[in-house]
């Protein structure tokens, strides 16, 4: 048998880079492989609606395109261990399987909180269907909600939980909840309004017990406070999923190391020609900004990839070396969008906010509907907007640094 | 020609089809979205691109005659 494209992931990523290969003409074997017993479905709605409502995975399942009809998935068989040089990969299973071609897209895992002895019934994190599902009864009107991490996810999460009734405090360790992407200023704002329905911050505040034989009671914090809690909400960031490359030469500090054509660097920044990576797993660099590489945890993110990953395989498989080098000769160079969704606050993004050295606002006003703009010098390297939605679309194009080519 | 359906109960206005389909997506003024019901094939592929985008997954699209 021929030897397949494999895609490790069965996410939104993984899901998007199958549909590119066989719409770019690659016909031949294609295996997806995910640890997840689900086919691929949306994650945004897991800290929104899914918590919210009654829903099941129909209700966020992605649909399988037609062309998806001979992909080989295995579902709920983790990738455990790989062989870069051999082009093998051993499933949790023991399967091994022989691949032409790899495409990385395993995404993140949230990072927990391990404190021995701590009870774990009632502490929760979201990142999966499963874990939703999982929370969702525990939202009860008045239930007592802890919130640790007041990132994206946390500051959804305790949006969500306080409609549906819990009393949600957030804990969280920098200033103001969001800061890093979204700047002292607009933070703040936010905060004030979460502030206003209720919800309760208590900042510059780490967490050091958690409470509770068997199930969570409560927590202690560093500045002496005890708090009552009925769950826990851990949304502390995330970790890659790379463990399954250890042991070969490829470069996975902070996630797999990828170049302007995504693909997989071995440690000395010499590229793999058949290893790709895709999605939030990905570390690579978007050169209308800087020459650094990061992680971006954004929805558009994983499709941009997947669709520039999908055709250039495709090409690289097929007869064309024209059209392959076209494609090679091409930079991924995207321009990073989010969105959130936090109570009234509907928040859209474009651009790296964090790399702003200084933020102003360009429309609207302090507490209603606004939009700031986030300048390095005179460039502005991102844009952010509460409402005003048209408006903050307007500001896209000019988003990126002017000196660099 | 494509006759193309965008699930307003689903909808979040969050304009993400725009950038992939601005001869059929846009959103007004108020900020809601607005959709040409039908196109050209020729938007075919960018419908698609704008299908897969959507985060809410609310926009589907059949080809007719
Ligand atoms: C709760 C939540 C809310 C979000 N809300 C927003 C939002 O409002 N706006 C926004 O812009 N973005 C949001 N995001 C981010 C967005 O969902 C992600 O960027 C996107 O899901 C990443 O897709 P991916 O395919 O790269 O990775 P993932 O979706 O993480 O998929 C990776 C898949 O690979 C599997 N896997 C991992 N390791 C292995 C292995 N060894 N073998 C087999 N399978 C493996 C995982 O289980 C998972 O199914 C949110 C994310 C979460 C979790
Ligand atoms: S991308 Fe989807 S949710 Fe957003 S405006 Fe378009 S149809 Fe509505």
């Amino acid at each position: 048998m021929t030897r397949p494209v494999v895609i490790v992931g069965a996410s939104m990523g993984g899901l998007r880079a199958a549909e590119t290969l066989r719409k770019s003409g690659y016909a031949g074997r294609l295996v997806v492989i995910g640890d997840e017993p689900h086919a691929p479905y949306n994650r945004p709605p897991l800290s929104k609606e899914v918590l919210a409502e009654q829903v099941d995975h129909a209700a966020v399942a992605f649909p399988i395109a037609e062309v998806l009809e001979d992909v080989e998935w295995v579902l709920g068989n983790a990738v455990v261990s790989s062989d870069l040089d051999a082009q093998t990969i051993t499933l949790a299973d023991d399967t091994v399987i022989e691949y032409n071609l790899l495409i990385i897209a395993t995404g993140l895992r949230p990072r927990r909180l391990s404190m021995p002895g701590a009870p774990t019934r009632g502490a929760h994190a979201i990142r999966t269907l499963d874990d939703a599902m999982a929370l969702r009864p525990e939202l009860k009107p008045g239930a007592k909600v802890v919130v640790y991490g007041a990132g994206f996810i946390g500051c959804e999460a305790a949006a969500t939980a306080t409609k549906l009734g819990a009393s949600v405090t957030v804990v969280g360790k920098g200033p103001v909840p969001m800061l890093r992407p979204l700047g002292h200023q607009l933070a703040e704002d936010i905060q004030r309004r979460h502030e206003a329905h209720g919800v309760r911050f208590v900042m510059k505040t780490q967490l050091t017990e958690i409470l509770g034989d068997d199930k969570v009671t409560g927590v202690v914090l560093d500045n002496g406070e005890t708090l009552e809690c009925d769950v826990l909400i851990e949304s502390i960031g995330s970790l890659p999923n790379t463990e399954f490359l250890e042991g070969n030469d490829i470069d996975i500090a902070s996630g797999v190391h990828v170049n302007s054509t995504l693909h997989a660097l071995h440690q000395n920044g010499t590229p793999w020609s058949n290893v790709f990576a895709i999605g939030d797993v990905a570390r690579f660099p978007i050169p209308q900004f800087d020459p650094t590489t990061r992680r971006v945890e954004h929805w558009n993110i994983p499709t941009e990839m997947a669709r520039k990953v999908g055709k250039q395989v495709a090409l690289q498989l097929g007869e064309d070396a024209e059209a392959h080098a076209t494609e090679l000769a091409k930079n991924f160079a995207p321009i990073p969008s989010f969105w959130s969704d936090q109570f009234e606050v509907s928040l859209l993004a474009y651009g790296l906010l964090d790399q702003g050295e200084e933020v102003r606002l360009l429309e609207g006003e302090v507490g209603g509907d606004c939009i700031y703009g986030y300048f390095k010098g005179e460039d502005m390297v991102g844009v952010c907007g509460i409402g005003m939605r048209s408006k903050v679309m307007s500001y896209r194009n000019k988003v990126g640094l002017t000196a660099t080519a | 020609m494509l006759k193309i359906h965008v699930d307003m109960e689903k909808c979040q206005h969050y304009g993400q089809c725009v950038f992939d389909a601005p001869n059929v997506f846009r959103l007004n003024d108020d900020d809601k979205l607005e959709y040409e019901a039908t196109a050209d094939d020729s938007e075919q592929d960018n419908v698609q691109l704008a299908v897969d985008i959507c985060p809410m997954q609310a926009i589907t699209f059949t080809k007719a005659d």
